[in-house]
């Protein structure tokens, strides 16, 4: 109790408070007022950070999601050795970012598994994936997408498996094909799956660090630089913390409003009716 | 689920006849295979480069094999960069990490649920909220924390200020809350305190829960980055795995099959996590409500 206290609460509060000052790391700190915030509105690089981050996350959630729900359909019950499915799927989840993104980064490299491959089967050399901003970001969302759907895999994976099969057998008997079972029948009974993950998905993505940390440093450029990277920087590399305080709330307020709009939106397509 | 249901899925679901339904399912398992291999390839992929001598990392066509086959590789590596000492703080702060969150998640979750004090719901209500907040808020007053307290690379710096997240204690409350009143009625009523209820009643009955809450607590320990990227100074004396592999990456960029044979060691104690407890990983999800539906 005293330990959530002492190291959740009281630093959600001094971080607000932080956000007003200017806040070296060594050295007098002074109150600010808004101008954290102010400078941060008319800094550019930020600017850009915050459309690379909401870029990420609309690449990334549409792609995880149709890939997670579409695998989960088809890896239907009467599929042997589903389990097996399901652990596979899910070991990127949980085995550490750096090492997933480590070997990503030798993939990605020139001469590496992709490159190599494109070499042998297209016979011209692939494009440099990380080092170009055309396709910086697609390669941080690819890697994204292969590291996290297998947790939205299991989510959906369970939520069928629950679906009642009477429900199924008489939707067959009255001879609805495959297709307008899944779409029909299964799909509503799971959207509160389907609204729990996406909104988990949506609040993970958007505090989005490793992947271009280690794959690209952010850039070229800034050009896959996102928030929680700014927050890196500000911070501890050009030690800034009262900015790097005032960034991490930019991003709370952000993820905070869409989350608010994905709960007062489920109402339109979540059936809880079980 | 019927039993009949149970012993002729094929049959009661296609109803169209035996043959394509047949075929279909082969097919379907054939692709599957296809996709599972195709999703498989990164890590595949790595655990082959590992074991090449570093010459032929990147050869045209990729090959699986090299001309030897180098298990030397992970030794190599271990010359190379102090991957002993990375696996032995990780694995320290790891495990030290999930018994603080499993003890103080249970004896909270376990206050929330059974036992009755002024501003319960109030305070359960802050509980949750606290979990709305991404941890990319707090690293920077908990720096400040960290510098105020003299905990800057130290191995307190990485256990504690993470273990007393909302996530434990809302998982278990929710499980507990699941053990019927009779039971703990039935052990008051035989003299039982509350300890000797949590004790005997609780804990024995929640060990899905607690592996689960284990189980990710561990994992999310062991692949922890940008906290002890913050909080760590002296990579060499203090880091973790994964801060290894990063600073590794950047000053032996050109070591890649050394690299990947770290990235795999790191990868291992995840994997077999996830093996391990594959049942109760799905019974956690479900039990626990965060299944969904």
């Amino acid at each position: 109790m005293i330990g959530l206290a002492l190291f959740t609460l009281f630093p959600t509060v001094m971080a607000l408070v932080m956000s007003l000052f200017n806040w070296p790391v060594f050295g007098n700190r002074t109150f600010h007022g808004l101008d954290n915030y102010t400078r941060l509105l008319g800094d550019p690089v930020f600017r850009q950070v915050v459309l690379n981050t909401c870029l990420f996350v609309l690449l990334y959630i549409p792609l995880n999601l149709v890939v997670s729900l579409g695998l989960a359909a088809w890896v239907s019950p009467q599929i042997k050795g589903r389990q097996v499915f399901r652990i596979l799927f899910f070991i990127p989840v949980m085995t550490p970012v750096v090492a997933n993104a480590v070997v990503w980064r030798v993939m990605y490299q020139t001469g590496g598994l992709l490159d190599s491959l494109s070499q042998s089967v297209l016979g011209s050399p692939a494009p440099n994936f990380v080092g170009s901003s055309a396709t910086a970001m697609l390669a941080i969302v690819a890697m994204s997408v292969w590291q996290g759907f297998g947790y939205n895999f299991l989510v959906f994976s369970t939520a069928i498996d629950q679906v009642p099969r009477e429900l199924l057998e008489a939707a067959a008997i009255d001879g609805a094909s495959g297709s307008q079972r899944f779409w029909r029948v299964t799909l509503p009974m799971i959207t509160p799956s389907i609204f729990f993950a996406t909104t988990l998905t949506l609040i993970t993505s958007f505090q989005v660090f490793a992947q271009p940390f280690l794959l690209t440093k952010g850039g070229p450029g800034n050009a896959t630089a996102t928030m929680v990277l700014f927050v890196y920087n500000e911070g501890w590399r050009f030690l800034h913390m009262g900015l790097a305080a005032a960034a991490g709330w930019v991003l709370f307020v952000i993820i905070m409003v869409i989350t608010a709009i994905q709960f007062l939106g489920q109402k339109r397509w979540v059936h809880y009716d079980t | 689920m019927t039993p009949e249901a149970r012993t002729s899925p094929g049959r009661r679901i296609a109803p169209r006849g035996h043959r394509s339904a047949w075929l279909r399912l082969l097919v379907s398992h054939v692709l599957l295979v296809l996709v599972a291999l195709l999703f498989a390839a990164p890590l595949v992929y790595a655990f082959a480069t590992s074991l090449k001598p570093q010459n032929e990392v990147f050869t045209v066509p990729p090959t699986l094999v090299g001309s030897e086959v180098r298990w030397d590789n992970y030794v190599e590596a271990f010359r190379f960069a102090p991957f002993g000492r990375y696996f032995l703080n990780s694995f320290v702060v790891a495990i030290s990490g999930t018994a603080v969150v499993v003890i103080a998640s249970s004896l909270s979750g376990f206050a929330f649920a059974r036992l009755r004090f002024r501003g319960r719901e109030l305070l359960f209500v802050l509980f949750l909220g606290t979990l709305m907040v991404p941890q990319e808020v707090l690293i920077v007053p908990m720096y400040w924390l960290m510098q105020t307290l003299g905990w800057v690379n130290s191995y307190q710096a990485l256990i504690l200020p993470w273990a007393f997240t909302a996530f434990g204690t809302f998982l278990l409350r929710q499980f507990f809350l699941t053990v019927p009143a009779e039971l703990v009625d039935a052990a008051r009523v035989d003299g039982a305190g509350p300890f000797t209820v949590f004790f005997r009643v609780m804990l024995p009955l929640s060990r899905p829960a607690l592996a689960v809450l284990a189980m990710f607590t561990f994992i999310a320990y062991w692949g922890s980055f940008l906290w002890p990227l913050i909080v760590i100074d002296t990579i060499d004396v203090k880091g973790t795995v994964p801060l290894g592999l990063s600073s590794f990456m950047s000053q032996q960029g050109t070591q890649w099959h050394l690299m990947m044979a770290a990235a795999i060691l790191a990868m291992v104690p995840s994997a077999l996590l996830v093996v391990l407890l594959q049942k109760n990983l799905v019974r956690g999800l479900l039990t626990t409500g965060f299944g969904g539906r």
